[in-house]
């Protein structure tokens, strides 16, 4: 099949999946995950197709794999859809593929699929586990099914068509339709037990926060599809209009007179805060970490595959328009606000990771502090080290957040034997000693974890870290290295201490004694995973590292970097950024496990908290966001809506109105009482029947009945007529 | 077959007329007959109308076609004049598809079941005979012949304070008519016809000084100007126009909403596409400002007051004036940017956002009424966790719910986003200040669907006599239809915008 008809394609299976699961198969499990899983394996197979046709084709930026068809007829001419696969978007849909298809395998285990179902569960809530008897009549608790099993099959399956739809686009419109549909999916699966209140809520927030950015986003695309009307017709919004050199040099040209903005800067940073609302950036970071309430091969999914990913993909991707007049020296003021607010989110977000003692919290702030990695790193030019670190990330990412899935089902299974229902199986504090009792979990955990770190030399996270740093090194960006150097720190500390709160030492509850390794199709992704956490990074290994001549290319630097044209030039090696990458990714790691590992007690208190006092309380309570947003936007929402809004229309509008009505009754009031009643009623229309009436009265005397009388009145009146005629007429 | 087509167009307009006619010889008591009969032929003018946009020149959207012109009243020379362009044509679809599923839905209706299909057969004909006349005395017939068949669907067959709710929604529409009688008089007196095409030819065509009546043209013009966009906004609703509509909404029976959310409004939005601007593009342009100041604050408060609302009705009638204020956005940006690309992208945008509007609302409103059959509330706090009873009715609201925020996939976002690329090169503060409104119309659907499906089960709907039974076929039925559109529409809008486009290329 030629390769753009196969392009055009990979979204369709799993959206067909959705709409089949949907429609007819939602009261069959085994066939709705059938479908589900099979057109994530399809998919799989399609974009690897597309991926490895892609780098088989030489000189493949220049000659990227294209297609498009008239979508809207506006004015004289149509507006124009398409896809396109270029080295960015090739290196995208390769992590997407297989992170997709292992999210999909993964979740027919967690959502314990083959279990009996629960005893008391409830659509919309999660499964409670199953008694079930054994053949001596002993009685054991056992997971149960989740209630909602097709249902999720059908959501992920559309959450990943949004995402490969977001890909294979060539334009930022359909870009716009994927990202959006990752929206609805994120708030139907982070609200996917929506019965429990705080899940339900923690939807709505992820998809109004995103909306926030989304609507920014869509004035920026307004603004983008207005400006590229000289260029053809009516506008266009596909990469190779608003990408095109000639368009960029007149929106350049364009001074914003505000900050130094151009035009382009201005769109482009309309555009980034779409990125920041998706990617959870500071200062729209708060609803990520609340996502975690989904299930956890949502989270994945939102954390790596695809939602956040998106979002950097997204800025990857429009680097052009706000690097739009950069000569390589200095930044433009889009890129210092975006490499600013990368940097700061990477620290910040750091720091609350130290404090989370939920496993998945842990990982949730992490995600936002490596996204600010990448965005720091576009923001100061560094786009193929961004790329990278966005590819890295999500392979590590995706094996960490399944992992701690899998840990949660070891333990959940410890909290069914137990039977004591209290105990947090997310809390880290409530684990110790997993290594023995999981294994497969434990040591791709330490895998991804070390990748997260960025453990020298081994790992992916280490080469796309240090390709950051040394970017920033190298152009003089000492205070973006410096940052970030301090987020790799507490990175490979707070993961490090998640490791060994988690999986070393003694088990600190019966419930982590009793936990234990959960099945293949939740450990296969994990060993999948782990291969790609450690081996894409050797992709990426600079030709002169350490000053040699490496016996290879870098092949990632020389596939992805040329999607773009930029005006630096490749770097050279130093040992500075090394020796910094080295030194925080290793005394980070060796300093939480010395702080961590006597932490041998559930309720023992935290050394971090010893340490750093009410600093520990600050950042344990994420810096107080979201209680300020609620007293800030929130709130006053609220009021404007219920108070502000329902006084204007009820009070002041209907009160004119009705003040109309008023009037016009006390117009029609006054005039019946003054002038109706008494003048034409009482004074004309009874007045006249009065005088009619006494007239009568006078006149009835008259009818007497007798025969002469009427004669003699006759002739008398005769008479008068007879005078006045004479008198009248003749005279 | 020769007469029906050469007199399509007022097969399409009378038929309903003939078949309210035919229900009004049914016996008494045959409650079923007379549904049903009403429902078959409500889908003759459907039929006629697929008929009809087989048969319409797209290439030539822009000219009236399949017209008919009869003398109707010669001593002040008004003709019965009716035609077709582009814009009309997806407003009679909007109209003929909408009222057999109102009539579907209104099934569940007990009382006086034969008149009630009376007046929403005469309530078709009403709406209709706007969308196709090219006369304006007959216009304003039949702009006011539709008034009348709404006053007593939601005076006779609506809930509580339905008494208020009727005469608000009469008096305020006659009141606001006035002006436009008055204004078309006057057209009609200056140029001795009520010809559209000559009037706006005629009148385009006086120089501002002249001396008219007494006054300079360019005064009558700014009076009338302001005359016709009262009328028309107090329709669509445009802020602060708009309280009648809540309460109109609110009171009325579900299909009455249906119909009432679905075409009445959209009469108003193609008053100011139609007449005001064909006829005052000048004072259109110079006031477009303030057009767009109305539009924008329609959006915003329209949202703020969704949002505020605990009756899941009032909610749902909030969101119209929400979605209608982007209608008078893309008509304002159009106006200020008349014969520009920006203009062209706007109107598609406003008139492609009005048939959308028809499908959603109608779609919303629907659901509302499914739901208040079954538990005889609206308010929202009543509800809660009913997605485990109903996953079907769920899984309806959930796609409507999201058509009418405007998810990219369904048919809102395809309108919304012409009419913000459109006004975006225009009104480029105004349509910034509207982002807040798209951001709270998020705030609101997913409001609705958190009280009512979302959060832990209300157990009073589980169990026993108020136990919540499932969506019926028959609903569905009504449902189909307007999804399938939703969907297409998002997809592969082309269908549609087509037909728009060449009308809207070519007038504005």
């Amino acid at each position: 099949m030629a390769t753009e008809n196969i392009i055009w394609l990979l979204p369709l299976p799993p959206l067909l999946a959705f709409v089949i699961i949907v429609l007819f198969t939602n009261k069959s499990n085994k066939l709705s995950h059938s479908i589900g899983v099979g057109a994530a394996a399809l998919s799989w197979a399609g974009a690897m197709t597309v991926f490895f046709r892609a780098i088989g084709t030489e000189h493949f930026a220049e000659h990227p794999f294209t297609d498009s068809i008239p979508w809207l007829p506006l004015g004289d001419g149509w507006l124009e859809i398409g896809v396109r696969i270029d080295p960015l978007s090739a290196a995208v849909l390769f992590f997407v593929g297989i992170t997709v298809f292992m999210i999909f395998l993964y979740s027919v285990g967690y959502h314990n699929f083959g279990q009996p179902k629960g005893d008391h569960d409830k659509k919309g809530f999660p499964p409670h586990g199953a008694t079930v008897e054994d053949e001596h009549g002993h009685k054991h608790t056992v997971p149960s099914v989740e209630p909602m099993y097709a249902r999720f099959f059908a959501f992920i399956g559309l959450f990943a068509a949004g995402m490969y739809t977001l890909v294979i686009s060539d334009n930022l419109l359909t870009l716009f339709v994927g990202w959006e549909i990752m929206g609805l999916c994120s708030y139907l699966l982070i609200g996917f037990w929506f019965q429990k209140e705080s899940a339900r809520n923690a939807g709505i927030k992820a998809f109004m926060t995103t909306r926030i950015g989304d609507v920014f986003m869509l004035l920026g695309l307004a603004w983008l599809y207005t400006a590229t009307e000289k260029l053809t017709g009516t506008g266009s919004l596909a990469y190779k209009v608003i990408f095109s050199e000639e368009f960029l040099h007149d929106l350049v040209a364009l001074d914003m007179h505000f900050l130094g903005l151009s035009a382009a800067g201005a769109i482009g940073l309309l555009l980034f805060i779409g990125a920041v609302g998706k990617s959870a950036q500071w200062p729209l970071h708060v609803w990520l970490p609340d996502a975690m309430e989904g299930p956890t091969p949502v989270s994945a999914m939102i954390h790596a595959a695809t939602m956040v990913s998106a979002g950097v993909y997204m800025t990857i991707r429009i680097f052009p328009l706000f690097s739009a007049g950069w000569d390589g020296h200095g930044l433009t003021t889009a890129m210092s606000i975006i490499a600013f607010i990368g940097a700061f989110t990477a620290l910040f977000a750091a720091t609350i990771a130290v404090a989370q003692n939920d496993v998945k919290g842990v990982l949730a702030y992490s995600t936002i502090s490596q996204l600010g990695f990448m965005m720091a790193a576009i923001g100061i030019g560094a786009y193929v080290a961004a790329a990278f670190h966005l590819v890295t990330h999500a392979f590590f990412k995706a094996l960490l957040f399944l992992g701690s899935g899998s840990v949660i089902h070891g333990m959940e299974h410890g909290v069914l034997h137990t039977g004591d229902h209290s105990v947090d199986p997310q809390d880290m504090r409530n684990m110790g000693g997993l290594y023995k009792k999981m294994p497969i979990t434990f040591w791709t955990f330490l895998i991804g974890g070390a990748a997260l770190s960025g453990f020298p030399l081994v790992t992916a996270g280490f080469w796309s870290k240090d390709e950051i740093f040394a970017d920033a090194f190298a152009h003089g960006h000492y205070w973006v290295l410096g940052t970030l150097a301090l987020a790799a720190f507490l990175t490979a500390f707070y993961t490090m201490r998640q490791i060994t709160m988690t999986f070393l030492g003694e088990a600190r509850t019966p419930e982590a004694e009793h936990a234990h390794e959960t099945n293949w199709t939740m450990t296969t992704p994990l060993v999948v995973l782990s291969i790609f956490a450690v081996g894409f990074g050797w992709v990426g290994i600079p030709e002169d590292f350490l000053t040699l001549h490496m016996p290879f290319e870098n092949w990632f630097h020389g596939f992805v970097g040329h999607t773009v044209h930029l005006p630096t030039h490749g770097i050279e090696f130093s040992w500075w950024p090394l020796l910094i990458s080295i030194v925080v990714a290793l005394g980070g790691m060796g300093i939480g496990y010395l702080t961590y590992r006597n932490f041998n007690a559930k309720d023992a208190v935290d050394p971090m908290r010893k340490l750093l006092g009410p600093v520990y309380h600050f950042i344990e309570n994420k810096w107080y966001f979201d209680e300020a947003y609620d007293v800030l936007f929130v709130k006053p929402a609220i009021w404007i809506s219920e108070v502000f809004t329902e006084k204007m229309d009820k009070g002041v509008i209907d009160g004119i109105l009705h003040s109309f009505g008023t009037i016009s009754f006390a117009i029609g009031s006054t005039i019946r009482n003054q002038f109706d009643t008494p003048v034409i009623n009482e004074l004309i229309g009874d007045g006249s029947a009065e005088v009619v009436q006494i007239f009568g009265r006078w006149l009835r005397k008259a009818q007497t009945g007798r025969i002469q009388q009427y004669m003699l009145s006759a002739l008398g009146v005769l008479f008068i007529i007879f005078i006045a005629l004479y008198y009248l007429v003749l005279a | 077959m020769d007469f029906l087509s050469s007199h399509l167009l007022s097969v399409i307009l009378f038929f309903p007329v003939f078949a309210a006619i035919v229900i009004g010889f049914l016996p008494k008591g045959e409650d079923k007959l007379v549904r049903w009969t009403a429902l078959i032929a409500s889908l003759v003018p459907l039929a006629l109308t697929l008929v009809l946009w087989s048969n319409f020149d797209a290439n030539a959207a822009g000219t009236f076609q399949f017209e008919e012109n009869y003398i109707w009243y010669e001593t002040i020379n008004s003709n019965f004049h009716i035609g077709v362009d582009g814009i009309s044509l997806s407003m009679v679809l909007l109209t003929t598809l909408l009222t057999p599923l109102a009539i579907l839905a209104s099934f569940s209706v007990k009382e006086k079941v034969k008149a009630y299909m009376m007046l929403f057969l005469f309530l078709e004909m009403g709406m209709l005979g706007v969308f196709l006349s090219m006369d304006l005395l007959i216009f304003f017939v039949f702009w006011e012949i539709g008034l009348v068949p709404m006053y007593f669907l939601i005076n006779q067959w609506g809930s509580k304070n339905r008494n208020y709710a009727s005469l608000k929604f009469m008096i305020y529409t006659v009141g606001g008519s006035l002006g436009l009688l008055l204004a078309i008089q006057l057209l009609g007196v200056l140029f001795g016809t009520y010809d559209l095409a000559e009037i706006v030819a005629g009148w385009n065509a006086l120089s501002d000084s002249t001396i008219v009546m007494g006054m300079y043209v360019s005064t009558i013009k700014t009076i009338t100007f302001w005359a016709f966009v009262v009328a028309f906004a107090i329709k669509v609703p445009v802020w602060p126009f708009h309280t009648w509509l809540p309460d109109a909404h609110t009171e009325a029976p579900t299909a009455g909403s249906m119909i009432l959310a679905g075409v009445l409004l959209k009469l108003g939005a193609y008053g100011f596409i139609r007449l005001v601007l064909p006829l005052y593009p000048g004072q259109s342009e110079h006031f477009a400002g303030w057009l767009a100041f109305l539009a924008v604050m329609a959006i915003v408060f329209g949202a703020f007051g969704a949002y505020g609302q605990y009756d899941f009705k009032r909610l749902v009638a909030y969101s119209s004036v929400n979605h209608m204020g982007f209608v008078l956005l893309g008509i304002a940006a159009a106006a200020k940017a008349y014969g520009t690309a920006n203009a062209h992208i706007a109107m598609n945008g406003a008139v492609l956002q009005m048939f959308n509007h028809g499908l959603s609302a109608a779609g919303m409103f629907f659901l509302v009424g499914v739901i208040y059959e079954r538990t005889h509330t609206r308010d929202l706090r009543k509800f809660g966790g009913l997605f485990p009873l109903v996953p079907i009715y769920g899984g309806i609201l959930i796609f409507t719910s999201m058509a009418s925020l405007g998810l990219p996939g369904l048919n809102g976002f395809v309108s919304e986003f012409l009419v913000v690329r459109g006004a975006w090169g225009e009104l480029a503060g105004y349509t910034a200040a509207g982002m807040l409104g798209l951001l709270f119309t998020g705030a609101y659907i997913l409001k609705g669907i958190k009280n009512v499906l979302h959060g832990p089960m209300n157990e009073e709907w589980a169990h026993g006599e108020h136990k919540l039974t499932e969506i019926n076929t028959r609903e569905i039925v009504v449902m189909i239809p307007l999804m399938a559109l939703m969907l297409s529409l998002g997809i592969w809008p082309s269908w549609l915008l087509t037909v728009i486009n060449n009308a809207v290329t070519a007038l504005f």
